[in-house]
């Protein structure tokens, strides 16, 4: 396997990408039009863009040899409409070509050799500073007005956008595998930069050029309009000038030049984002914090216990638009006090059960049917807003990755006083009075200095001490960890678990506890559910699990953890589980 | 923190200097063009030539930038070649109009692309289409012509207020809000589409993250969870935006300012340009850079007081 491999694919696909994208097709057909009717346009006319006769001044749309009528100056409206795109057409081929040339080469040098590249950033940051339209104006001494020089400049002046895209990418893609494997080979430094580099970064730049051409035509019309060059440049901007002037007598002269300029930026826009899309992947979808859908309550006689989950389904939709299940009839049972550890490895769907029991699931999720009660109280249907009470005062949760779960912009003590007075209610001091006792009673310290300090500040040991005093802050009836040691050192780990045990004992909670590993699970459950794929597989006490598994994947992960004498702290391989199946066979 | 000013400020006038520098060396060959208009019709190589000599032209380009810098660092920045006021007082006076003008549109830029970016961001669903609608089409549509349709409707038709012309503040408050509404509308749609597309892309991105998913299992309320935690971690890349948007009116305004007949910052620098009155091309330079470095330095600060962890104070 080579990580070149799907390069090939993906642009086959792109070209299909693009044609199968109604917006990408319009967008393109329009320029496409545009630009060939700017070539033929002296076949279309029968006066040149800057013929001016006396008769045709204002000349009505129409008149015979003056499709569009005639301007104030008495020249064809249509011949220098179509010549203007020409101008145009030009002035984003050389604005974009200097800034790509520059920007890119300078990029790839610049990324590529770590020495170059202080130089490369003063340089174009000192670029950055010229504030663009001023600095084309100051140089009209220089330019004269020319709007080819002018574009020269500008393009220049673009340059920097460019370089720092290609620079994050060269840096990002430096490292990769296949690079390395080229320099191994042998090949030359320019030559990696050309054919491997260079390929790798193309995807966004190609997509950086369609706005290039766009601010191209943009200021380029601007200055004409302003009356920058000489009037026999034919131009949108002048003509739009032009226009203003007779808004009133002949608004249509207005009209002609806005909107082919405008429909020249808009479809440069509308296929650059297009581009965008079938490079990239589409944008992600924001975020909907809102209720996930209704479920109709199963009915019969229900399984009595805190948290009842029966006949969970959870799917995402796939690229294709159709569901995909990453939980497929998940149900399982807890009761008050009591420990169920919920074990499988990477990808079996615990977490995304987890987060169905606290309603948290990311927003694309689907929950497709099944039943999740606590205490009896269907909670799948439940109010964003009865939820949130839940969630602050019943049900809490410790992560699996400390550090990010806490906001880095705000302090430690900032962010438990907020979870406290949202799920008791209390004033600022009372909560800031228990968060204080909260940080010591999980064994920190100094709470007073940890209440301070910002989550960069502390260790992840610490800050999932902070974590799970949040999380115990309200005394709920049903903590949910998941995979609560799994990122913190090894040393830590035991103490996590020691602490969590303490805490459960003296607050009577149950404890849902997300793992992957036996070693825990021997330690601190009462009972076990092993997942995989989506499926509860096995579910038992941990002294039945242990001594008798079931299944032969409860076997396999058993024999991960006692075979090596340690405990393991890493997945087992993925390809376990198919010889799992073929032994049961 | 006094030290991380103090070094910021001298890089930034080293960056002044280095600027003007440039600027000086790419306006010199175009000298005789300059004295050339200035003479018109009197203009033949002898009297260029003892024009150049009378204006100081004639002198090797370094004695006469290292000239022009040791009068600018004591704030003397010479006279205008045509009317004879001083460069400092003129472009002062200019770019207050132009600042009246850009400093309310950023305001309002922040406001209503804050909104538009969270509402999108958080909402989702057709609020999103409709706000990523909006932006593309602020994109889209040159301000020139969004000015041009403002005057025609606001102002020609409805006669709500003047159509062109310039009040300045300490003037008539009243009357310079009613003749800065247009240009600050037709400023506004292009800034606040750029802006709304960086919130909505950051909030999107932070909505996203672990911590947010934490702060909701502790039953804190989603308004304060999306307005005080997400957008405060937001606010960082949007500023930066918001600096750029600032830079880019400095000079993008000129349109507007035409259009309007607003003597600003912009259309001075233009017909100063058009003139080749050297010495208000070089004060335009030096105040355009000074406010392009005190502006990162602003947002540098506040992006080191918002983001704990780049903390300088």
């Amino acid at each position: 396997m080579t990580a070149q491999a799907p390069a090939p694919r993906r642009r086959r696909s792109l070209a299909g990408r693009l044609l199968r994208d109604p917006q990408a097709v319009a967008a393109a057909s329009v320029l496409l039009i545009i630009v060939v009717l700017g070539l033929i346009g002296p076949l279309l006319t029968s006066h040149g863009p800057n013929e001016a006769s006396l008769d045709s001044i204002n000349a009505d749309p129409g008149t015979p040899g003056y499709l569009l009528g005639g301007d104030r100056s008495g020249q064809d409206i249509l011949a220098r409409l179509l010549a203007s795109i020409n101008t145009s057409v030009v002035s984003a081929l050389i604005g974009t070509s200097i800034a790509l040339l520059v920007g890119v080469s300078a990029g790839l040098v610049g990324g590529y050799y770590d020495r170059i590249r202080g130089g490369a950033e003063w340089l174009f940051s000192l670029i950055m500073t010229f504030p663009g339209l001023l600095l084309l104006i100051v140089l009209l001494p220089l330019t004269k007005g020319d709007f080819k020089v002018t574009m020269v400049i500008f393009g220049v002046l673009l340059s920097p956008g460019v370089y720092r895209l290609t620079r994050n990418l060269v840096v990002g893609v430096k490292n990769e595998l296949f690079v390395d494997a080229a320099r191994v080979s042998g090949l030359s430094d320019p030559r990696i930069l050309r054919r491997h580099v260079l390929f790798a970064v193309r995807g966004p730049v190609i997509i950086a050029t369609a706005f290039l051409a766009g601010a191209s035509i943009g200021v380029q019309s601007g200055l004409s309009f302003l009356g920058v060059g000489p009037a026999t440049t034919p131009s949108f901007g002048a003509m739009i000038a032009g226009g203003f002037a007779e808004l009133y007598t002949e608004p249509l002269q207005f009209v002609w030049p806005s909107l082919m300029l405008g429909m020249m930026t808009a479809s440069l826009v509308l296929f650059g984002n297009a581009l965008r899309d079938a490079l990239e992947g589409a944008t992600r979808k924001p975020v909907k914090i809102k209720p996930v859908r209704p479920e109709p309550r199963t009915t019969g006689d229900a399984p009595a216990g805190l948290l009842v989950v029966e006949d969970l389904a959870i799917a995402y939709p796939t690229p294709s638009g159709e569901l995909r299940e990453v939980v497929s009839g998940v149900s399982l049972s807890l009761d008050a006090g009591e420990t169920l550890g919920l074990v499988g490895e990477s990808g079996s769907g615990k977490t995304q059960t987890a987060f169905a029991i606290l309603r948290v699931l990311p927003a694309e999720a689907v929950v497709t049917r099944g039943s999740i009660r606590l205490d009896g109280r269907e909670i799948l249907g439940l109010k964003e807003k009865d939820m949130r009470a839940l969630r602050g005062r019943s049900i809490a949760y410790v992560p699996q990755e400390p550090m990010s779960n806490l906001d880095p912009s705000f302090t430690v003590g900032d962010q438990l006083v907020e979870g406290l007075r949202a799920a008791k209610g209390l004033s600022r001091k009372e909560a800031r009075a228990q968060a204080l006792a909260l940080l010591e009673r999980v064994g920190i310290a100094e709470p007073e200095r940890t209440f301070r300090c910002y989550p960069h500040q502390i260790s992840g040991g610490m800050a999932q001490r902070v974590l799970i005093a949040g999380a115990v802050a309200s005394r709920p009836v049903l903590l949910i960890a998941d995979e609560p040691t799994t990122a913190l050192d090894v040393t830590v780990q035991a103490e996590i678990l020691d602490l969590l045990r303490d805490l459960q004992k003296e607050l009577g909670m149950a404890l849902l506890l997300v793992t992957h590993n036996f070693g825990v699970v021997a330690d601190i459950c009462d009972r076990i559910s092993v997942m995989r794929e989506g499926q509860i597989v096995e579910t038992g006490t941990a002294l039945e699990v242990f001594r008798e598994p079931a299944h032969p994947y409860t076997r396999m992960l058993l024999d991960c953890v006692l075979d090596e004498n340690t405990v393991r702290t890493d997945p087992p391989p993925a390809s376990v589980p198919a010889h799992a199946e073929e032994e049961q066979r | 923190m006094l030290f991380y000013v103090a070094r910021r400020l001298v890089s930034g006038l080293v960056l002044a200097v280095m600027v003007t520098l440039i600027t000086f060396l790419l306006l010199a060959p175009s000298f005789n063009g300059i004295v050339g208009n200035r003479l018109g019709s009197a203009a033949t190589p002898e009297t260029v030539a003892q024009m150049k000599a009378q204006m100081g032209l004639d002198r090797p380009l370094a004695t006469q930038y290292v000239d022009w810098l040791s009068h600018a660092v004591r704030g003397d920045l010479g006279r205008s070649y045509f009317t004879g006021i001083p460069v400092r007082d003129a472009v002062e006076q200019h770019l207050g109009v132009t600042l009246s003008i850009v400093l309310v549109t950023l305001m309002l830029t922040v406001v209503v692309s804050v909104a538009l970016g969270v509402l999108a961001a958080s909402k989702g669903g057709l609020v999103d289409r409709a706000v990523q609608a909006l932006s593309l089409t602020g994109h889209l549509i040159p301000n020139l012509l969004i000015a041009i349709v403002l005057v025609y409707l606001l102002a020609v038709k409805s006669r709500l207020v003047p159509a062109t012309g310039f009040t300045s503040l300490a003037d008539d408050p009243a009357k310079w809000a009613q003749s800065i509404f247009i240009p600050v509308i037709a400023l506004l749609i292009a800034s606040v589409a750029g802006l709304t597309a960086q919130v909505r892309g950051t909030m999107i991105d932070e909505l996203r993250k672990d911590y947010v998913r934490m702060l909701r299992t502790r039953g804190v309320p989603t308004r304060s969870v999306v307005l005080r935690h997400a957008l405060r971690n937001a606010a960082g890349p949007a500023l930066t935006v918001l600096s750029f948007e600032f830079v880019a009116m400095l000079g993008g305004a000129l349109i507007i300012e035409k259009v309007f007949a607003i003597p600003g910052f912009g259309s001075y620098a233009f017909d100063a340009s058009l003139q080749g009155d050297i010495p208000i091309i070089m004060g335009i330079t030096v105040f355009a850079v000074l406010l392009v470095v005190v502006v990162n330095l602003t947002v540098d600060l506040v992006n080191g007081w918002l983001n704990p962890k780049a903390r300088i104070f």
